[in-house]
């Protein structure tokens, strides 16, 4: 008898009559029980979902940037894209999960489509915003010293964006590390099948606060990281910040 | 489009099953939202009137929001066992932080010169919050409470997961009520919101004085919370759905 069982699917089935004895009392969280499954269990579903999270605001960004440039140059676009976008946002996502199911099947395609179906909003809406919070003499300024369309949005109006760019990520980004997990009822990927599976067996208390807790760190680690590119981003705003201090 | 119409005959057929998941949905629903709102709106529209301590409102509501709903129920399943009030406290972190911070930006963003009038009329704090500051923000304030009601209608559907009841009974058991109580089910989720929603939008109608109706509220797309709050913090508003 081993403390614990793991199955090879990763299914961790905590044996309460010779485990140790904050497991046999099923005490709030046992931190042993917590590193002696880190590795077969907690670990792959940690780097499986920040795998699901960086792919769906990856394609996420892509699109919303593509959709808010060309509400930028076309001002009628905005509506249309803004409501649908809105209202894919509210769907619920344990619903979504499963109606693309007979599209796409159980597999990661279904859970990127939905995951990054809840990027769209926050992302198509700070893009666009950031663009046209560009003060106007700023471009004429740059029309001035000759540059292009092209070269304008690169070199100037995109880079004066960043803050209201990464403030959109950041929204998009902890969006999918929580939905994240609702995706574990279409696919058996990231720290939702672990919240889940927790659910299931219904008693052991480490697993519900470890697999929860792992959730709430990534989605708290990323957002943090988010705001510290876009300082790394934006060194005139750290310039100013110290001239005014 | 054949999914679509099955989907439609399962609401019209499940009238007596939906009404009574629908009881549940929205009990849960009006706990979650009427105990953010008692939370968030009172200390947002304070913190806005003595216009200090953004940074604690900005990041409360950074921090809130980026809290997984899900694993907030896994937790609480660990914290408070299964059923109603393990789900409504995660609802309650969803809606809270984006009624605080539109609440404490709605005041927040009142023109500072309407302020000094007000202030130069000799009107006393209660009354300038009373009687300016709250109907100037009564826009902004319904934003956050409609945007955080959308987001706990669509995501009570979680509790079904947790043993709260609700619609999500319907959604999580495909086995009994297969694809189109699925999709019928969430269907009715969005229609309950967007009712929710209209409900809202008609109260803040009546709550706003007349001289400041010009503008109609939208649809939940038309209206930023994102672009609204931006200016003041970015991104500080606007959270993240079920």
């Amino acid at each position: 008898m081993t403390l614990a069982a793991a199955a090879p699917g990763g299914t961790v089935i905590p044996n309460f009559g010779h485990a140790d004895s904050c497991v046999r009392h099923n005490r709030f969280f046992c931190w042993h029980w917590f590193t002696s499954h880190w590795n077969d269990t907690f670990a792959p579903a940690l780097v499986q979902h920040i795998v699901l999270t960086v792919i769906a605001v990856g394609i996420g960004f892509v699109i919303s940037l593509a959709l808010a440039l060309a509400a930028y140059r076309l001002h009628w676009l905005e509506r249309p894209i803004g409501w649908a976008a809105g209202w894919l946002y509210v769907i619920p996502s344990l619903a979504l999960f499963q109606i693309l199911v007979p599209i796409t099947g159980l597999t990661t395609t279904t859970a990127e489509i939905a995951l990054v179906s809840y990027t769209l909003l926050a992302l198509f809406r700070n893009v666009l915003v950031g663009l046209r919070e560009v003060p106007g003499e700023v471009r004429e300024a740059a029309a001035a010293m000759g540059m292009g369309r092209l070269q304008t949005l690169l070199r100037v109006e995109l880079p004066l964006a960043v803050p209201t760019i990464v403030a959109g990520l950041r929204i998009a980004t902890v969006t999918v590390v929580s939905l994240a997990t609702v995706a574990a009822f279409v696919i058996d990927k990231g720290l939702g099948p672990l919240i889940l599976r927790a659910i299931e067996e219904g008693q052991f208390k480490t697993e519900f606060v470890a697999a929860g807790g792992l959730a709430v760190a990534l989605a708290l680690s990323a957002d943090a990281l988010l705001v510290g590119a876009g300082w790394l981003l934006t060194p005139w705003a750290r310039a100013r910040a110290r001239a005014s201090r | 489009m054949n999914d679509f119409t099955r989907a439609l005959d399962f609401i019209g057929s499940h009238q007596h099953l939906l009404w009574q998941k629908t009881a549940e949905h929205m009990q849960l629903s009006a706990a979650a939202v009427g105990i953010a709102a008692l939370l968030a709106l009172p200390l947002g529209l304070w913190l806005g009137h003595l216009r200090r301590w953004s940074f604690l409102v900005i990041n409360v509501a950074n921090v809130g929001r980026a809290l997984p709903s899900l694993a907030l129920i896994s937790i609480g399943l660990g914290v408070l066992g299964i059923g109603f009030w393990n789900v409504t406290v995660a609802l309650v972190v969803l809606a809270a932080p984006i009624m605080l911070t539109n609440a404490y930006v709605a005041i927040d963003q009142v023109d500072p010169e309407v302020v000094d009038a007000a202030t130069g009329m000799g009107m006393t704090g209660w009354q300038l919050f009373r009687r300016v500051e709250m109907p100037l923000g009564i826009p902004l304030l319904f934003a956050g409470i409609r945007t955080g009601t959308l987001f706990v209608i669509a995501t009570a559907t979680l509790a079904a997961v947790a043993g709260g009841g609700g619609l999500g009974d319907i959604i999580v058991n495909q086995g009994s009520y297969r694809f189109e109580g699925v999709l019928g089910a969430a269907m009715w989720v969005g229609a309950l919101a967007l009712l929710a929603d209209l409900l809202l939008a008609g109260l803040q109608r009546q709550l706003t004085p007349a001289g400041l109706r010009a503008a109609r509220p939208g649809a939940p797309s038309a209206r930023g919370p994102v672009s609204d709050l931006r200016a003041r913090a970015a991104g500080l508003a606007s959270s993240r759905p079920n």
